[in-house]
């Protein structure tokens, strides 16, 4: 860590700050994967990883970098961004698979199908 | 002018998504950032995705704000109900069924991206023909609470931007 | 100073992903079913996209930035793959 040493205090302190804590929700996260009782209240936990887990560590690096470089690094924003909008679409993927499965079981703990009315002749295209 | 540039917004999110990358605004970076950003739009524009462009600029950043806080506000919820453990959690997570009014796709795209990345909901379904969407939520106390937080928090205010 | 700092909080930080991955890959192993391996296998590659960034900041070089988006990159298409073949439903499990 020969690099850090001309870091000012109050970056290092706020650095370290958003790294444990960054750090920290992400065990947190990943422990609920290991608690939760079923599928889809496991598929909540890894949203604390991907929000602010990651956010606070890669406001950690940006900091860390701007003021080692004394420059704005801002690439960080990019990973951001890409799990801000990827996470919901993996996430909700996931779940309707695995609503899907469990409706083809027909596994009491899920929704229906909801029930349709049959489409009247002619209608059909 | 339409031609060239069907898509402005996705091509300035491309541009900036260039020079982020490169870390650079020299003229260069710019000049092929623009190229590609151009050449972006237009394939967006042969994939011919649905009309509709966000209005209100003040109210999709109050919206954003909105929405980190609520992010910081339900991962201190969820991380202490994980940490509690899973006995005083027993039963308390399910689906819920909400009918929603907005029928604009952007909207819906938009409210199911806010619902799915906030820790302790998943949007898990929508039936385009009656409108209604299904929503798992981790702590299930009140389910008319749940409906009422979805449609004043997020789908009104949706539906003034994109409708 | 800051160096002693920032040393102790980055290594705090890293044992914690790393008990964190440990976590997901129990889950991996255990299952019980193809959808909770496909979850932890995600929150694998996120957890490892974080750690990537924590090392980017221990050696105090770029490079991890480039790999911790392309690990984001991987995951978000391995696990978008791995979902539409579960939505198939004719994994034989």
């Amino acid at each position: 860590m020969t690099h850090a040493v001309e870091l000012p205090l109050w970056a290092a302190i706020v650095v370290a700050c958003l790294l444990l804590l960054g750090a920290f929700l992400t065990l947190v996260g990943s422990i609920g994967l290991l608690r939760l009782r079923d599928f889809y209240a496991r598929v909540h936990a890894p949203t604390l990883a991907t929000t602010l887990g990651i956010g606070c560590v890669l406001l950690a690096s940006m900091l860390f970098f701007t003021v080692l470089q004394t420059r704005p690094v801002l690439h960080e924003v990019l990973i951001t961004a890409f799990m801000v909008l990827t996470t919901p679409v993996t996430l909700m993927l996931l779940t309707r698979a695995s609503l899907y499965r469990d409706r083809r079981e027909g596994s009491p703990d899920v929704p229906p199908i909801p029930a349709r009315p049959l489409p009247k002749d002619g209608a059909e295209r | 002018m339409t031609r060239l540039l069907p898509f402005p917004l996705v091509t300035l999110g491309l541009l900036i998504l260039w020079l982020l990358l490169n870390e650079s605004v020299s003229p260069g970076a710019i000049l092929l950032g623009s190229v590609l950003a151009l050449v972006g739009g237009g394939a967006l524009w042969l994939l011919a995705p649905p009309a509709g462009r966000p209005r209100r600029v003040l109210a999709i950043a109050r919206l954003l704000w909105d929405v980190l806080i609520e992010i910081i506000r339900s991962n201190n919820a969820v991380a202490t109900l994980i940490l509690r453990g899973p006995r005083s959690q027993a039963g308390r997570s399910g689906f819920v069924l909400i009918p929603l009014a907005m029928r604009s796709p952007y909207g819906l795209a938009a409210l199911a991206c806010i619902l799915t990345a906030t820790p302790g909901t998943v949007w898990v379904d929508y039936d385009a023909e009656d409108g209604t969407m299904l929503l798992h939520v981790l702590d299930l106390i009140d389910e008319e609470q749940w409906m009422r937080i979805v449609k004043d928090n997020w789908e009104r205010r949706l539906m003034e931007i994109f409708e | 100073m800051s160096a002693a700092i920032l040393f102790w909080a980055v290594l705090v930080a890293q044992l914690l992903l790393a008990a964190a991955m440990c976590c997901a890959v129990v889950r991996l192993l255990q299952g019980p079913r193809a959808q909770d391996r496909v979850l932890a296998l995600d929150t694998l590659y996120v957890n490892a996209a974080i750690l990537l960034l924590v090392f980017g900041i221990r050696t105090g070089s770029p490079l991890y930035f480039e790999a911790a988006l392309l690990i984001s990159l991987l995951g978000f298409v391995a696990t978008a793959a791995l979902a539409k073949f579960l939505l198939r439903g004719e994994v034989i499990e």
